[in-house]
């Protein structure tokens, strides 16, 4: 039998040309007018320390294949954790019981040359370091937390690391594979000072090996960003309550565009108009100052890929542009079902799940303020640095953010550090309160993680330090 | 009855004879001790939108996941592969990491003595026998009730119906193994309405063991289109401090933060505002809240934990005071305290409901806010300081008013627990967690 060319496929009895016919034997079913395979290899592994020991160590392997068919806006799905042509057959069968009737279709030819892309290289972050390096690494973040500040109690450090390989065979002829690396390390600290207890957490990640942690101290430097903040809401005054001006940080606050309107701008949501943004496109969304992009694009991040989940190239495609609504983020089967074509968006968690409109790294331009002169301009507001995360209403709108690191701010300057609070605002409205946009740029770390649908993928935010002019903080002072 | 059936014997029978080859080989392999946990899952989900079928899913899915003890120190790995390749492959793994992790004297099995050699039949398994062209038309049903409810219903995010089996095995190196098999069902329905340009959406759903106790399809879809309607034309209310109903299904979460900040890792990190709070008072004193894990059909009931150990009906909390810990056997060891059995989670949580209905509570809010949905992640068990983001309805006179969105409610949770002024007995049992609404005297609001 001939072996297959991809190397997720070597050790099955999945030849190539297995691939066109299942997909064949797919779309010729009555009423199938689209259909793919996503072959998936993965692993995993995590390492965990507490109480100054690397208490856990866990290795964990995924793999298997997704057979989707779709019939106008219907969906047929199946998977299987095995990959071999009888659960293929077995699952192509369960998937395409979508559709009954119907014209037939045939597969169009696979391009002999693939996706372009080169973003990131296709290590297995597993083997960068040996079992003693990623150890030490863990030991040697515990120690910095511990060196600086005497009244840290408790250090938590996770390494965690992984390869994921796919192969995505399309009926419309796309055939992409793509070699997915991506760590990730947390450091999370408690520190206890008369009686209070605070927290304090950092951490980063990309698509690339763990020498990566060691560059630049990155590592120690979580430690540091972790032990800092703590320390810092050891003095917290209560927040404030009310609606007020807040300046949001450069960097990880973007988290504000991904659920203000990122998720509001995704082609389902649209396609079906249960969002609020839905059929606004070319109109006004946010002041003049606010241009936001999604961009899977960008070498090593962690949003990022070669191509997305359908075998489509991603690209950087603009959401808002000076203000105005300009585009969603597609997946095949909205993109074409709204008119248009796919943005790179489609994503999935995994080959058991199926794709849909996804964010990569979403983020805004910078502006033209600096950033001292954006605090100097509030007489009196919220400075918000760091924040836990966020969650949206696509339909009413409404979105939280929850600050972790938040400062007030009085006559222009920034004086006392409060404790958490939520922020609420209403996606469609609330760019539209953006008065002055910083000049700096910054994108997260890179430990960002999208829930939808039960769905979990990695992506990434950014943005300069913004001036909303007006928001609901959810402190507990008046 | 299905539980006896031979399918259910073979696939015991069969994850059962994983675990014991998965132990030998740990054993073989020179490991002090191992402990095997292994899960299967099917199931068929379908969605439909505007009275056509969107979605038919089929899963299944499956995960054999090993811990290895050799000198106090552990490894786990896992796999969807339960070849007996695949299982040595994993063991080897896990032994492999063993070598690198520390030594650590509390790490280890749960005790001998605590692990459920006898445990009960819970009759949770209940597979439906249904198509999927069946569950497509049962959907049909559900969403078209409620897209004619109201001509505000403008728009539909669908309506599902999902039925999933499962087997559960669980083994250690203390030569115990236990299976059992448990099957969920559920139909749920979202829809969207609009007035004055502005949309809403709100959905309902029913969940249980045994497909014939699922709500009425149709009731499901009415209710979804109830709730949204109910929502329409909300709006912001001012800053200011206020009463807090929460409806029983965000009680539960509540109830939820109690029993993150009383889990055996939150206390022994020192990382929980409820670090020795045992035997002190939290709640106020006429308040129960106790542990029922052999409730039949029950959807948290289990008859051991994931380290094998009993689960028992117990009291955590007896007249507002603390009298138990949330613990697996790990914790327990550093807290010098004994398994609770809740390694994985509690089971059946219940808070001892009080004597108002849902319209009692209403009337003992009198003034105030009605809390239907929370959102974000503002909760911090270190401190308990919560602040989230909430939609719901301005009470008045013990009636509700209008609805109210886009504000926040803020807090302490170690106050709110104590200013708990009543329990209702409107009991959501559709979860894990069994509890009425809770009224709390007075937090934050903040809004326009």
């Amino acid at each position: 039998m001939a072996k297959s060319s991809h190397s997720i496929l070597s050790l099955s009895d999945i030849s190539d040309a297995e691939l066109s016919k299942v997909l064949g034997k797919l779309v010729s079913h009555g009423g199938i007018d689209a259909a793919d395979l996503y072959f998936q290899k993965s692993h995993y592994e995590s390492w965990s320390l507490e109480d100054s020991i690397v208490k856990q160590g866990n290795f964990s392997i995924e793999q298997g294949v997704g057979v989707r068919a779709i019939s106008g806006e219907k969906t047929g799905f199946a998977y299987s954790d095995e990959i071999s042509l009888k659960a293929l057959t077995r699952a192509s069968k369960a998937a395409r019981a979508i559709s009954r009737q119907g014209q037939k279709h045939s597969v169009n030819a696979f391009p002999s040359k693939h996706s372009k892309f080169h973003l990131y290289d296709a290590v297995d972050p597993v083997d960068t370091f040996t079992a003693e390096e990623k150890v030490k690494l863990l030991e040697s973040v515990d120690a910095e937390a511990r060196r600086l500040e005497p009244r840290v109690t408790q250090v938590m450090v996770g390494l965690a690391g992984e390869r994921s390989s796919i192969l995505v065979a399309a009926a419309d002829g796309a055939l992409a594979t793509d070699v997915r690396p991506l760590v990730r390390l947390s450091v999370s600290v408690i520190v206890e000072s008369n009686g209070r207890r605070e927290q304090g957490g950092a951490g980063g990640g990309a698509r690339v090996g763990y020498g990566y942690f060691l560059e630049d101290e990155r590592a120690l430097e979580y430690a540091r960003e972790a032990v800092r903040q703590a320390v810092l809401k050891l003095d917290a005054v209560d927040a404030p309550a009310g609606a007020m001006t807040v300046v949001l940080g450069a960097g990880w606050p973007g988290v504000l565009l991904h659920e203000a309107v990122g998720h509001g701008l995704e082609g389902d949501f649209n396609r079906k108009g249960s969002s609020a943004f839905a059929g606004r496109i070319g109109e006004r969304v946010a002041t003049s100052e606010c241009t936001v992009v999604d961009d899977g694009t960008l070498a090593n991040r962690r949003g990022s890929l070669n191509v997305d989940d359908e075998g489509t190239p991603t690209q950087c495609t603009t959401l808002i542009e000076n203000g105005v609504l300009k585009g969603y983020l597609q997946d095949k089967l909205n993109g074409r079902l709204m008119g248009g074509a796919s943005t790179g968006n489609g994503r999935r968690e995994s080959y058991a799940h199926l794709p849909m409109p996804r964010m990569t790294n979403t983020y805004m331009l910078p502006g033209k303020y600096e950033h001292d002169e954006i605090i100097a301009s509030v007489d009196r507001g919220l400075y918000a640095v760091n924040f836990a995360g966020g969650q949206v209403d696509i339909t009413s709108g409404k979105f939280v953010f929850s600050a972790s690191e938040a400062y007030l701010i009085e006559n222009g300057k920034i004086t006392q550090p409060v404790r958490g609070a939520t922020l609420i605002g209403n996606g469609p409205e609330v760019l539209t309160k953006v008065s002055m946009v910083g000049n700096n740029l910054k994108l997260d770390e890179g430990v960002g993680t999208c829930g939808k649908e039960g769905q979990s993928v990695p992506v990434g935010v950014g943005q300069p330090t913004l001036k909303i002019d007006e928001l609901t903080v959810g402190g507990t002072n008046v | 009855m299905a539980n006896n059936s031979n399918h259910v014997k073979k696939k015991r029978k069969e994850l059962e004879s994983h675990v014991a080859l998965a132990l030998k080989v740990a054993k073989k392999s020179g490991a002090d001790f191992a402990e095997i946990s292994l899960a299967e899952d099917n199931g068929l989900s379908v969605s439909v939108r505007n009275g056509e079928i969107e979605t038919l899913e089929n899963h299944l899915d499956k995960g054999l996941s090993i811990t290895v003890y050799k000198n106090q120190s552990k490894g786990s790995s896992s796999t969807s592969d339960f070849s007996e390749k695949a299982i040595r492959q994993a063991v080897k793994t896990a032994a492999d990491i063993a070598k690198f992790t520390a030594k650590d004297d509390y790490s280890g099995l749960a005790d001998y003595d605590d692990l459920a050699w006898d445990y009960p039949e819970l009759s949770l398994y209940y597979p439906w026998d249904i198509s999927a062209e069946e569950a497509t038309d049962l959907a049909i049903e559900c969403e078209a009730a409620a897209l004619k409810t109201d001509k505000r219903i403008v728009n539909s995010e669908g309506a599902s119906v999902s039925s999933h089996a499962s087997f559960r095995a669980y083994g250690n190196s203390h030569g115990f193994v236990g299976s059992f098999p448990a099957t969920s069902h559920s139909l749920s329905c979202a829809v969207i309405g609009k007035d004055n340009d502005a949309m809403q959406r709100d959905y309902w759903y029913t969940a249980t063991r045994d497909s014939h106790l699922l709500e009425n399809a149709k009731h499901v879809g009415k209710q979804a289109a109830k709730r949204t309607i109910a929502r329409l034309n909300a709006r912001k209310i001012s800053t200011m401090k206020s009463p807090i109903l929460f409806s029983p299904e965000m009680s539960a979460g509540l109830i939820g933060h109690f029993i993150g900040a009383i889990h055996g890792s939150s206390l022994y990190r020192n990382a929980s505002f409820l670090v020795d709070s045992l035997g002190e008072k939290i709640f106020p004193d006429w308040m129960h809240i106790y542990e029922q894990p052999h409730i039949i059909s029950g959807l948290g009931s289990a008859p051991f934990d994931s380290e094998g150990v009993t689960t028992r009906s117990r009291n955590i909390v007896e007249q507002g005071i603390v009298k138990s810990y949330v613990l697996d056997s790990y914790a327990a060891r550093k807290l010098k305290l004994s398994s609770t059995g809740n390694a994985g989670g509690v089971h059946n949580l219940c808070v001892e409901p009080g004597k108002l209905d849902h319209s009692g509570m209403l009337k003992a809010l009198d003034k105030g806010l009605l809390v239907t949905e929370l959102m974000g992640q503002g909760i911090n068990i270190v401190t308990g300081d919560y602040s989230r983001g909430a939609a719901g309805f301005w009470v008045e006179n013990g009636k509700i008013q209008f609805p109210v969105e886009e504000i926040t409610i803020a807090g302490n949770l170690k106050d709110m627990f104590s200013n708990i002024v009543a329990v209702g007995n409107d009991v959501d049992l559709r979860g894990n967690t069994r509890t009425g609404s809770i009224l709390i005297e007075e937090m934050m609001i903040a809004g326009g």
